[in-house]
């Protein structure tokens, strides 16, 4: 622990940050697009437990958000998987080029 | 002070009237829309009568001369100090003058309106234009401000066009209310320059500060009289657009296409507009202006006088060949205003000098009773026979005496025969004349002599010339006409007569003192003669229908050609404005405006369609490429902010 | 180098290895199983970080809640066998120059800031979770918990609303 420093713990929530992003704008699927979404979450969430472990040992504070960014997570999750059920019944596909009403 | 009052109250009354017929009168007082407007009328005239007899005998004279007296002035737009458009009342002799026959001869057209329009659908909407116009002929007179006159001009043409254009379903009649409205417009353009010009110069639109100021020596004359523009100075300029405004309104030539064909309007309304009051409104203008005229520019009055002389002889000419009685009485009418016009023309300002000023002024006062009369006798002529034409009436006389009489006593007054009024006039406007310009006397003489024979000519072919065929009159259980059209011919043919004898100089003057003038035999005797003259050979071609008018008309064939057709005026009119103004100016105008100008929007319109097809692929509706653009700017925004610091 | 740092960079190179494969493979399911497997590194890495009750939040509601849902949501709507189509290239030539240059840019801001050096850590016990959370004085979290417990709520009682099946007649107008 002592020899990892912090930005090293940074450089890896970075990057799956940004493995995520590629994920989400790459991915044809929507729930592969969701699957990104997850991952970008939880490089938030390494950080947050990075910053509390290195800088701020003795509080709690970003194990809290940790916390209730989880919860909140699996809510969005949820919801969004109810929003790709009822897109596939109304278009019969999950691709995300195929929900394109909304254009010119 | 009650006098102010009573001065508010002569044209208030007419416009109460105009808005309680306009808005309530086609509803609710269609039967009772007559008495309104003339009870309105008939308080208006007597207290004109009043306030005349007040200002003639009591209060206008300050040392024996008459003063103008401005009442109630209200500055209502104020371009700079001095040069500001008031609203108010000016009394002096003229204007007394012409309230007291504007509201008169508009009461007596009014009670005739009674009988004549009686079972007209539109009566009420009749009697709200005839009280507009009574409004705004009041208000005209009464200006004290040349913007103030500007606004009533106006609004007497809009009632001119109203009432000419009564008839509305008939294509006739809204030609020549369109005619008349453009022409005067046309004319009302030249007007508009002039005041411009004058207030520009002397720096005031008050009337009597402006002709202070243009009549004594200050610097606004000398730098007035000072600039020169084409060879005229722009005092000049000024009076004479201005008077090109009052040639319009007053028929004068060329600006007279449109008199005749206002004929087409209602008996009365030619009565009342076209030969009483709102053609005398130029002569009115230039004898409001007549101390700039007289004493600063007299070229301007040269125009003015040779103008007028020429209108009256060509009026009289064509007059004699013509078939529709309404006509021959409107160019009847143009001929006597050219008559007031070049009295005015001829005459000096100041004491014995101004004798063309009074002159024309009684002529005006005679000329409105007799000619509304002749007016309205041609109307109940008109309502008995149905017809306008010359050819279907005859032997009248025996069929409606009181038409009759009165008729005559018109043509005597209007042919100079002492002692009616219209000699009185006449001759003190060619004593004017004569002490001032001998070839406009001589052309008036002869135009006198041309007026007695073709007035003549109308009453003995209404009157005499044959027995009256009633076959075609077939509905002649009305008879002459109700004692509403009666009692007006009376009454007028009683002033017909006696109006000259009024000692008319001791209040009307070009300066404001009295101005006595002598009879001269000499100078009288003429013009009675020459008339007379002209009676005698118009009873000996018309009394008795004979072979002798279409035998002198062959004699003067071109000449007669060319008047029965107006003299081609109307056509060359008509040439200018549709090969000149259609073809070089309206057409190019209309390519510009439908190419260039339709052309400018319709390719804006075009360029944002193009740019917005080239540029709707952004709103493709995919979600990722949404998602990559706002990643990109987010991180576009960073690397700024990293830079800024 | 240490035991620990040894642990540490092999579970930095497992989750983001198993990220890799999760957002490149063909088949869904494989991705969806590459993300369970990246979950379990996170979690590893905060037990390495001796952070025992995040990690285990960490396993039971993302390992056992999320990505069995979303194989759940899989299996709803997919022919799981088949192959999906590659992205154009375009597309993925552009996402990756525009991740790689925002990846440097937050490399260079991150290692060119120093750290302060922290406190000492103190240990993490449930009950001290458990006090704070719950706890009305400054620090507590109270609010932020009642607020999250209205969320989840929430989020229920829409999942049920959006997901349900209307009655037949108007099923049949939509589903075709």
């Amino acid at each position: 622990m002592s020899e990892v420093s912090l930005s090293h713990l940074l450089f890896l929530s970075t990057a799956l940050f940004f493995i995520g992003a590629y994920g989400f704008l790459t991915r044809r699927n929507m729930i592969t697009m969701l699957m990104a979404v997850e991952l970008m979450l939880n490089s938030v969430n390494i950080n947050f437990i990075a910053f509390n472990k290195y800088l701020f040992g003795d509080k709690l504070d970003g194990v809290f958000f940790t916390l209730f960014l989880i919860a909140i997570a699996a809510a969005e999750a949820a919801v969004a998987i109810a929003i790709i059920i009822n897109i596939y019944r109304n278009y019969n596909s999950i691709e995300i080029d195929d929900a394109d009403s909304l254009k010119w | 002070m009650t006098g102010d009052y009573k001065i508010i109250l002569i044209p208030l009354l007419p416009l109460l009237s105009f808005l309680l017929l306009g808005l309530f009168g086609r509803k609710y007082l269609t039967k009772s829309a007559g008495l309104v407007g003339t009870l309105a009328l008939l308080g208006s005239a007597v207290l004109s009568l009043s306030v005349a007899a007040d200002y003639f005998f009591v209060t206008g004279k300050v040392n024996g001369v008459y003063q103008p007296i401005t009442v109630l002035k209200h500055t209502w737009l104020a371009f700079s100090p001095g040069v500001s458009i008031d609203m108010g009342f000016l009394i002096d002799p003229v204007s007394v003058m012409m309230i007291v026959i504007v509201s008169f001869v508009s009461l007596m057209v009014h009670i005739y309106s009674l009988g004549y329009m009686k079972g007209e659908e539109r009566f009420a909407t009749y009697y709200a234009f005839l009280s507009l116009f009574t409004f705004s002929m009041l208000g005209l007179v009464l200006s004290c401000n040349l913007f103030q006159i500007y606004m009533f001009w106006e609004l007497v043409g809009v009632s001119s066009y109203l009432l000419i254009g009564f008839y509305f379903d008939r294509p006739s009649a809204v030609a020549a209310a369109k005619k008349a409205f453009i022409v005067t417009r046309f004319a009302d353009l030249g007007f508009l320059i002039g005041i411009l010009i004058l207030g520009f110069g002397a720096h005031t639109l008050d009337f009597k500060i402006l002709i202070e100021r243009l009549t004594t020596h200050t610097p606004e004359l000398k730098t007035m009289a000072g600039t020169s523009f084409l060879g005229l100075s722009a005092l000049t300029w000024g009076l004479l657009l201005v008077f090109m405004g009052g040639a319009g309104k007053s028929a004068m030539f060329p600006l007279h296409i449109w008199l005749p064909d206002a004929m087409e309007g209602p008996t009365p309304v030619s009565a009342l507009i076209h030969a009483a009051t709102m053609v005398v409104a130029g002569v009115y203008l230039v004898a409001r202006l007549f101390p700039v005229f007289a004493i600063s520019c007299p070229g301007a009055l040269h125009v003015v006088a040779y103008v007028g002389v020429f209108s009256s002889l060509f009026a009289a000419v064509i007059a004699c060949t013509q078939t529709d009685i309404k006509r021959v009485l409107a160019y009847s009418t143009m001929s006597q205003i050219g008559y007031m016009m070049f009295a005015l023309g001829v005459s000096g300002y100041g004491g014995e000098h101004g004798l063309g000023f009074t002159a024309s002024m009684f002529h005006l006062f005679t000329h409105a009773m007799f000619k509304a009369l002749l007016f309205l006798g041609a109307g109940s002529v008109i309502h008995y026979v149905h017809s306008n034409e010359m050819k279907d009436m005859g032997g009248l006389r025996k069929y409606m005496p009181v038409t009759h009489i009165t008729f005559l006593v018109a043509c005597l007054a209007i042919a100079g025969v002492p002692p009616f009024s219209g000699f009185f006039s006449k001759e003190e406007i060619l004593k004017a004349a004569y002490q001032n310009n001998f070839t406009i006397y001589v052309i008036a003489l002869f135009t006198a002599g041309l007026t007695a024979f073709y007035m003549f000519r109308l009453y003995f072919s209404i009157f005499w010339s044959k027995e009256f065929d009633t076959h075609h009159s077939g509905d002649d259980h009305h008879g002459e006409g109700p004692w509403t059209m009666k009692i007006p011919l009376l009454i007028l043919s009683v002033l017909a007569f006696g109006a000259g004898f009024v000692p008319f100089g001791n209040y009307v003057s070009s300066d404001g003192n009295a101005l006595s003038s002598e009879f001269h035999l000499a100078l009288a005797l003429p013009p009675v003669l020459i008339g007379l003259f002209g009676i005698a050979l118009a009873y000996t071609m018309y009394v008795k229908q004979n072979d002798l008018p279409r035998k002198t008309s062959e004699l003067f064939a071109r000449i007669y050609k060319g008047a029965y057709h107006k003299f081609y005026i109307d056509e060359v009119y008509l040439f200018i404005t549709k090969k000149v103004i259609f073809n070089l100016v309206g057409a190019p105008s209309a390519w510009v405006d439908k190419n260039i100008v339709d052309g400018a929007v319709n390719l804006s319109a075009d360029l944002t369609e193009d740019t917005s097809m080239l540029i709707r692929g952004w709103q493709s509706g995919k979600l990722q490429q949404y998602a990559f653009c706002f990643f990109v700017g987010v991180i576009g925004i960073l690397v700024i902010v990293m830079m800024w610091h | 180098m240490s035991i620990s740092s040894a642990i540490f960079y092999l579970l930095a190179a497992f989750i983001l290895g198993s990220a890799v494969l999760a957002v490149t493979a063909r088949k869904i399911f494989r991705a969806a199983i590459y993300l369970l497997f990246s979950m379990i590194g996170i979690a590893g890495l905060y037990f390495w970080l001796s952070y025992d009750f995040v990690a285990a939040v960490q396993i039971v509601v993302y390992v056992g809640g999320i990505v069995v849902l979303i194989i759940f949501s899989i299996f709803l709507t997919h022919h799981v066998g088949t192959e999906m189509e590659k992205p154009n290239r375009m597309r993925m030539g552009f996402s990756l120059l525009a991740v790689i240059f925002a990846f440097l840019l937050a490399l260079i801001i991150i290692l060119r800031n120093d750290f302060a050096p922290g406190v000492v850590p103190v240990d993490l016990t449930v009950d001290r979770i458990g006090l704070q959370m719950l706890s009305l004085t400054e620090y507590g979290y109270i609010l932020p918990f009642e607020v999250v417990s209205m969320l989840l709520l929430s989020a229920m009682i829409g999942c049920i609303v959006i997901a349900l099946k209307l009655p037949v007649s108007a099923s049949q107008k939509s589903g075709n």
